[in-house]
């Protein structure tokens, strides 16, 4: 399978980590899931690894939530395939920092 | 020209504060990691450039920064700080089995010898080595495996390491401290360790003289001395002249003695400074009086320092890595309060001045004296 460019957006401070400004477009390999972006991102910024997931477990961090197109997907399975409009360009996989304060 | 470089941890961010050795007119360089909660930052005092910096937030977990040229540019190394072995158990506040977990790393004590080595204190507690400049860490899992590991408990901060300190004297030997399970000292380089608790009574634990379950706050020593160490427990300032094999109270006429920081000044192993907080639920000085503490016994005989420091209305709390001193002549001492005030004397104690008054709260603060 070929590789797809996926739109990302990252919460304000990943964005700083990472050295990067606005939505960025990111190659993900073979099945796109949330786990297989996370694994792009981790591999091309070093710096987010652990930031998003647990680095050891692979869970997402409790205040971290996963959307696209307006739909909370924070609670499907890391590794589920993930909506066509992904894959397209048409949406983008936006993480967010929930709103805890502070 | 000598100088100081003081670095500051906040809820917000880092600062690095920089003079030279008159103490007078300072440089307020930041927010580094703006937004980010920084627990510690400290220097390595073979290579002061190299600068180690704790980053956390509950949303994004934990990252460790460094600085090879002393805070002007950093990068984000190793954050796996992966438990050895089956983590296990130890107890809630309410008593119970709890998970050991990971939150963040609390304290980190760079080696005394070799630039590439930081040791960093984590919640929940534990050790950790790395030998690459904080690439990889490594757990000294004999401290959280020691028998009294399903004993220990959480402090309200947190069960927390907090305290690291390294003898001069003997590379084997390391003293921690971990809120709430008390101090303890390895002689074999981390390998094994045991409690060093004895002396300590804490009214607070159902056993009151336990060999564990003490919530002590931070420990201090001299270099020249290493036996002799200064520790500020939740209540009672006390001293041990024998690596911490027995302690006593050395309180004496303090106002309270509840706190969180100790120190020693730089060329004087009996001249101690504490800062008396009113008790454990009201963290802010007694009748408003941001007052140190200095003895220069050793403890026992304290005279307050005011000079400087708000004598009215405060109500701030200074948090137990927030004081440091230079080794300049005089010595220098520097805190550092939750209500974001950064005050210095460079009288060892006789008159203050604040460097800044207006940070986010103070988490650390750690004083490199620059050749």
């Amino acid at each position: 399978m070929s590789d797809s460019v996926v739109r990302v957006l990252l919460p304000a401070h990943l964005k700083t980590l990472a050295g990067v400004r606005g939505e960025m477009k990111i190659d993900v390999a073979g099945t796109v899931s949330a786990a297989s972006i996370l694994d792009a991102l981790e591999t091309t910024f070093p710096a987010l690894r652990g930031t998003i997931r647990n680095p050891v477990t692979g869970q997402r961090r409790p205040f971290v939530r996963f959307f696209v197109g307006g739909e909370d997907l924070s609670h499907q399975p890391l590794d589920q395939e993930l909506p066509s409009s992904i894959t397209s360009g048409d949406e983008t996989f936006v993480v967010i920092g929930a709103m805890a304060g502070g | 020209m000598s100088g100081v470089r003081v670095l500051v941890g906040t809820r917000k961010g880092a600062f690095i504060l920089t003079a030279d050795g008159t103490r007078r007119d300072w440089k307020v360089e930041g927010p580094l990691f703006g937004g980010w909660e920084i627990y510690h930052v400290k220097g390595s005092p073979v290579d002061p450039q190299r600068i180690f910096a704790s980053q956390s937030t509950s949303w994004f977990g934990q990252l460790i920064q460094r600085s090879d040229d002393g805070g002007a540019t950093w990068q984000p190394v190793g954050n796996d700080f992966v438990y050895d072995g089956v983590p296990g158990t130890h107890q809630w506040y309410d008593g119970t089995p709890h998970p050991w977990e990971f939150a963040r790393v609390w304290h980190l004590e760079p080696s005394l010898d070799d630039p590439d080595t930081v040791l960093a204190g984590v919640e929940d507690a534990a050790l950790f080595r790395s030998r690459d400049a904080g690439a990889t860490w490594t757990e000294l899992s004999g401290l959280r495996g020691h028998d009294t590991g399903p004993h220990w408990q959480p402090g309200a901060g947190g069960m927390c390491l907090h305290t690291i300190i390294l003898s001069p004297a003997d590379p084997g030997r390391i003293v921690v401290a971990i809120s709430a399970a008390g101090a303890f000292r390895t002689d074999d380089g981390g390998g094994t360790w045991r409690p060093i608790n004895r002396g300590l009574h804490s009214e607070g634990i159902p056993d009151a003289d336990a060999a564990v379950g003490h919530c002590v706050h931070k420990i201090a020593m001299h270099h020249s001395r290493p036996d002799v160490l200064f520790m500020q427990k939740h209540w009672d300032v006390m001293r041990s002249d024998d690596a911490g094999e027995n302690w006593r109270e050395v309180s004496g006429n303090l106002p309270s003695d509840f706190g969180f920081v100790v120190d020693v000044h730089a060329h004087e192993p009996d001249t101690v400074y504490v800062l008396p907080i009113t008790s454990d639920s009201m963290h802010f000085p007694p009748e408003g009086k941001l007052r140190v503490y200095r003895s220069r016994a050793g403890g026992d005989d304290w005279e307050p320092l005011t000079k400087g420091l708000p004598q009215s209305n405060c109500y701030v709390d200074v948090l137990r890595d927030a004081m440091s001193v230079d080794s300049l002549d005089k010595c220098g001492i520097y805190f550092g309060t939750t209500g974001g005030q950064v005050y210095v004397s460079s009288d060892e104690g006789d008159s203050w001045d604040a460097i800044v008054r207006d940070l986010p709260a103070v988490l650390s603060v750690e004083v490199q004296t620059l050749a």
